[in-house]
C-alpha cells in the first residue's frame, strides 16, 4: 500500500512553504496538533461568525483601524520624503501585537483548549496574551528569558496583574530565542491541553502564514487611508523585523504592487560581528531553527549564535520564512540600524512629534531619518510604528542619561 | 550492517558525544555495548535542542564548551565501529547540523565512519525527500519517531519510511526520566505494528529496570538516554564507564541469554 503521506523536497510547492523557506521541523509528538491548527484555523477564516467577532474586538477593543499620521514637523525637519507614521503604537496594550493575540485566542477557544501558552520578548506579545486570556477566560503562561524579564520589567508586571504565570528561562541566552524553545517544550509536553500562541510569523507552518493574516489589516489599512489622504499609493514602506509580524503585515497587501519600496530594518546591535548583531541577512545563513527554514545566525557547525540588539523584540538568530523568500526574490530589501541609530531616531520622534516610539520601532524609524532626506518631496515613505515606548523607559533612562 | 537485537529485551544507549569528552564517551559507549546495549544512539549536541529536557540539555551545553563539532562525532562513531563491529550505532541529531554540514556530505561522512542510521529529530517525513534519497544513496537506515499524539495515517507513513528500528515515543513530552511509565506507550507499539515489521524501540523517560521490563512485554527494545546521561553528569571522568556498565546490566531484571 502506497503511504497517505509523501516526502517532498524543500523546493516543491505546497502550503506553507515561501519559495523554498517556511516547512515544518518540529519533533513528531506536534505534528498531529500543528495539522489540526491548520486544519481548525482554514475552517474559521471561512467562518463568517468568527470574522465577525474577531473584526468587532479589533474595532471595538483594539482600536481599529489605526490612524495614518502625516508626520509634519519630522517631514519639515529632514527636508525630503512625506513621512507618515502607521500608528500601530496607539492599539490597546501598545503593540501590534494584540492583532494577532486576538485572533489566535478566539482560534484557541474556539478549538475547546483552556490553555494558552506564549513566548516573549520585549514582552508585547505576552503583555497582548495576558490581555486576550483575560478577556476570554483563558489560563495563560508566558515564558519569557531572564534577561528580557529583566530589561522589560514593566511588561512583566503588567502580565502578572493580568493574571498570567511568568515563567522565566534561564538556559542559553535567555532571550526570545530560549522562551519560544521553552514554550516549544510545554507544548509538547501538554500538547492535547494546549494552545500555543506563538507570537510572530515564525515556527512551523501554520503560524508564519496565520500569524502574517492576522496582520495583514495594517497594510489593508495603510492602503486605503493612502488613497484617501493622498490618492496614490506610497513610494516606501518601513518596518522594523525580529521574527517579523509587524513587517509582513504592513507589506503584504503591498507585495504585488511593484512600485512600492518595501523596506524591512533588522538590528544592527553594537557591532558587525557574530554575536553582536541580530541583522540575519548581513550574517546568517539558511537553516532551521524552532521548526522553520529561513536564515539563521549561526557558526560555521551549525551551532545557533548568540545575538544582540538594545532592542528585546529584535533580539532573535532567525527571521520569518516569509522575509526569507522576499529577501531571495528581491521583492523586499533589508537593511541593518543600529542600537545608538535607534535611540537617536527615539529622541528625535519624541521631539519633533511628541511620539515616544517603542526601541523595536526605532529601527524603522532610524532608516526613514536615513533615507528621507534623499527622496523628492513628492514622494511618500510610511514607517509602521509598530509599538509605543512606555516599556522602555528603564533602558532610555539609562542610555539616554535622562 | 543491519540494527538487531541480540538481548531480550534490546537496549539501545543515548548518549550525548562530547560528554564528559570524546575519548570519555568513547570508553562509556564501549562499556555500554560491553554490558549489553545492543545499539548506541550517538547524539550530536545542539545549542538549541527543544525536544530535550534539562539533562540532556546541560549534557548539551558541556559537550558544545568543550568545542565538539559534528565531525568529531563522526570520528567517534568511526572508533566506536571499529572497536565493536557487531554493535548497532545510530547518529542521534537535530536537522540544522547536518544542513550545514551538507547533507550529502554528512550522509556519506556517517556511511564511512559506519554508522549503520540516523535519527534526526526535528525531521518529519513530510521533509524528509532530500533526507532520504541521501540516506538511500549511501545505505543508512532513516530512523523516525513515531508519537502517541501520531493518528494512524502518520503511522503508516514513518513506518513505511524507517528503516533498522522505529522509534516510538513512550509518552507525549520531552525527554526526561519519569516515575512510572505511561501507558500511551503500550497501545502506541500495538499501533505500530499494524504498520511495520521492525523492530520498535520505545524510548523517553525509561529510566530503570522496571521500565525495562515493561517495555519488554511490548515492544523489541528500550531506548535509555536521560537516566545514563544523569549518572555520566554525577560520575568521575574515571568513573562514568564503569558506573554505565554496571547501570546497563542492572537493567535487565532476569539475566537472559542473547539470541542467537
Amino acid at each position: 500500500m502506497a503511504p497517505i503521506i509523501l516526502p517532498a523536497n524543500p523546493s516543491e510547492t505546497r502550503p506553507g512553504r515561501f519559495g523554498v523557506y517556511g516547512g515544518r521541523y518540529v519533533p513528531e509528538t506536534l505534528m498531529a496538533a500543528l495539522v489540526e491548527l491548520e486544519r481548525e484555523y482554514e475552517a474559521a477564516k471561512a467562518d463568517a461568525a468568527f470574522q465577525a467577532e474577531l473584526n468587532a474586538l479589533l474595532a471595538d477593543y483594539a482600536g481599529r483601524p489605526t490612524p495614518l499620521y502625516f508626520a509634519k514637523r519630522l517631514t519639515e525637519a529632514l527636508g525630503g520624503a512625506k513621512i507618515y507614521l502607521k500608528r500601530e503604537d496607539l492599539l490597546h496594550t501598545g503593540a501590534h501585537k494584540i492583532n494577532n493575540a486576538l485572533g489566535q485566542g478566539l482560534l484557541a477557544r474556539r478549538m475547546g483548549k483552556k490553555r494558552v501558552i506564549a513566548e516573549t520578548g520585549a514582552g508585547q506579545h505576552g503583555v497582548a496574551t495576558a490581555t486576550v486570556c483575560a478577556l476570554l477566560g483563558l489560563e495563560c503562561v508566558v515564558y519569557m528569558g531572564d534577561v528580557d524579564m529583566e530589561r522589560q520589567e514593566l511588561n512583566v508586571k503588567r502580565m502578572r496583574l493580568l493574571g498570567a504565570e511568568v515563567r522565566g528561562v534561564s538556559s542559553g541566552s535567555k532571550t526570545l530565542k530560549d522562551a519560544i524553545s521553552e514554550a516549544m517544550r510545554d507544548w509538547v509536553t501538554n500538547v492535547r491541553t494546549t494552545y500555543y500562541l506563538l507570537g510572530s510569523a515564525l515556527g512551523a507552518h501554520p503560524y508564519p502564514t496565520m500569524v502574517r493574516d492576522f496582520h495583514r489589516c495594517i497594510s489593508r489599512e495603510i492602503k486605503a487611508q493612502m488613497m484617501e489622504k493622498e490618492g496614490r499609493l506610497p513610494n516606501a514602506v518601513v518596518a522594523c523585523v525580529g521574527g517579523g509580524s509587524n513587517a509582513i503585515g504592513a507589506f503584504y497587501e503591498f507585495i504585488p504592487e511593484r512600485g512600492v519600496r518595501l523596506i524591512g530594518v533588522e538590528a544592527g546591535g553594537r557591532g558587525a560581528a557574530l554575536g553582536e548583531h541580530a541583522a540575519r541577512f548581513r550574517g546568517g545563513a539558511p537553516g532551521v531553527l524552532q521548526g522553520t527554514y529561513s536564515y539563521v545566525l549561526q557558526d560555521e557547525d551549525g551551532q545557533i549564535a548568540l545575538t544582540h540588539s538594545v532592542s528585546a523584540g529584535l533580539d532573535y538568530a532567525s527571521i520569518g520564512p516569509e522575509h526569507a523568500a522576499l529577501h531571495d526574490s528581491g521583492r523586499a530589501e533589508y537593511v541593518a540600524q543600529d542600537d545608538a541609530a535607534a535611540l537617536d531616531a527615539v529622541v528625535k520622534l519624541a521631539r519633533t512629534e511628541g511620539i515616544l516610539p517603542a526601541l523595536e520601532s526605532a529601527h524603522a524609524v532610524a532608516e526613514a531619518l536615513r533615507i528621507a532626506p534623499a527622496m523628492g518631496a513628492h514622494e511618500i515613505l510610511v514607517v509602521n510604528l509598530s509599538g509605543r515606548g512606555d516599556k522602555d523607559m528603564g533602558i532610555l533612562a539609562r542610555e539616554l542619561k535622562l | 550492517m543491519p540494527i538487531r537485537f541480540a538481548h531480550k529485551p534490546g537496549l539501545v544507549v543515548y548518549l550525548t558525544a562530547g560528554d564528559p569528552s570524546l575519548e570519555g564517551t568513547q570508553a562509556i559507549a564501549l562499556a555500554a555495548i560491553d554490558a549489553g546495549a545492543d545499539v548506541i544512539e550517538l547524539g550530536v549536541p545542539f545549542s538549541d535542542p527543544l525536544a530535550d529536557g534539562p539533562i540532556i540539555q546541560r549534557a548539551s551545553e558541556r559537550a558544545l564548551a568543550h568545542g565538539t563539532r559534528l565531525r568529531d562525532v563522526l570520528a567517534l562513531a568511526g572508533e566506536i565501529r571499529a572497536a565493536r563491529p557487531e554493535a548497532g550505532l545510530v547518529i542521534f541529531t537535530y536537522v540544522n547540523p547536518i544542513l550545514r554540514y551538507g547533507l550529502t556530505r554528512f550522509a556519506e561522512d556517517a556511511a564511512a565512519a559506519g554508522a549503520d542510521g540516523v535519527l534526526v529529530t526535528d525531521m518529519i517525513v513530510e521533509e524528509a525527500g532530500e533526507y532520504l534519497k541521501e540516506m538511500k544513496r549511501v545505505g543508512l537506515a532513516p530512523i523516525f519517531l513515531a508519537a502517541p499524539t501520531s493518528p494512524d495515517e502518520r503511522l503508516q507513513a514513518i513506518a513505511a519510511h524507517s528503516q533498522g528500528l522505529v522509534y516510538a515515543i513512550s509518552r507525549v513530552g520531552i525527554t526526561g526520566t519519569q516515575r512510572s511509565l505511561a501507558a500511551d506507550a503500550a497501545a502506541l507499539v500495538e499501533r505500530i505494528r499494524r504498520w511495520s515489521k521492525l523492530p520498535v524501540a520505545v524510548g523517553f523517560g525509561i529510566s530503570n529496570a522496571e521500565h525495562v521490563a515493561q517495555v519488554a512485554e511490548f515492544a523489541d527494545a528500550a531506548v535509555i538516554g536521560s537516566a545514563i546521561v544523569e549518572r555520566i553528569e554525577g560520575a568521575t571522568p574515571e568513573g562514568a564507564p564503569g558506573a554505565i556498565g554496571r547501570f546497563i546490566q542492572d537493567l535487565r531484571l532476569k539475566e537472559t541469554a542473547p539470541i542467537r
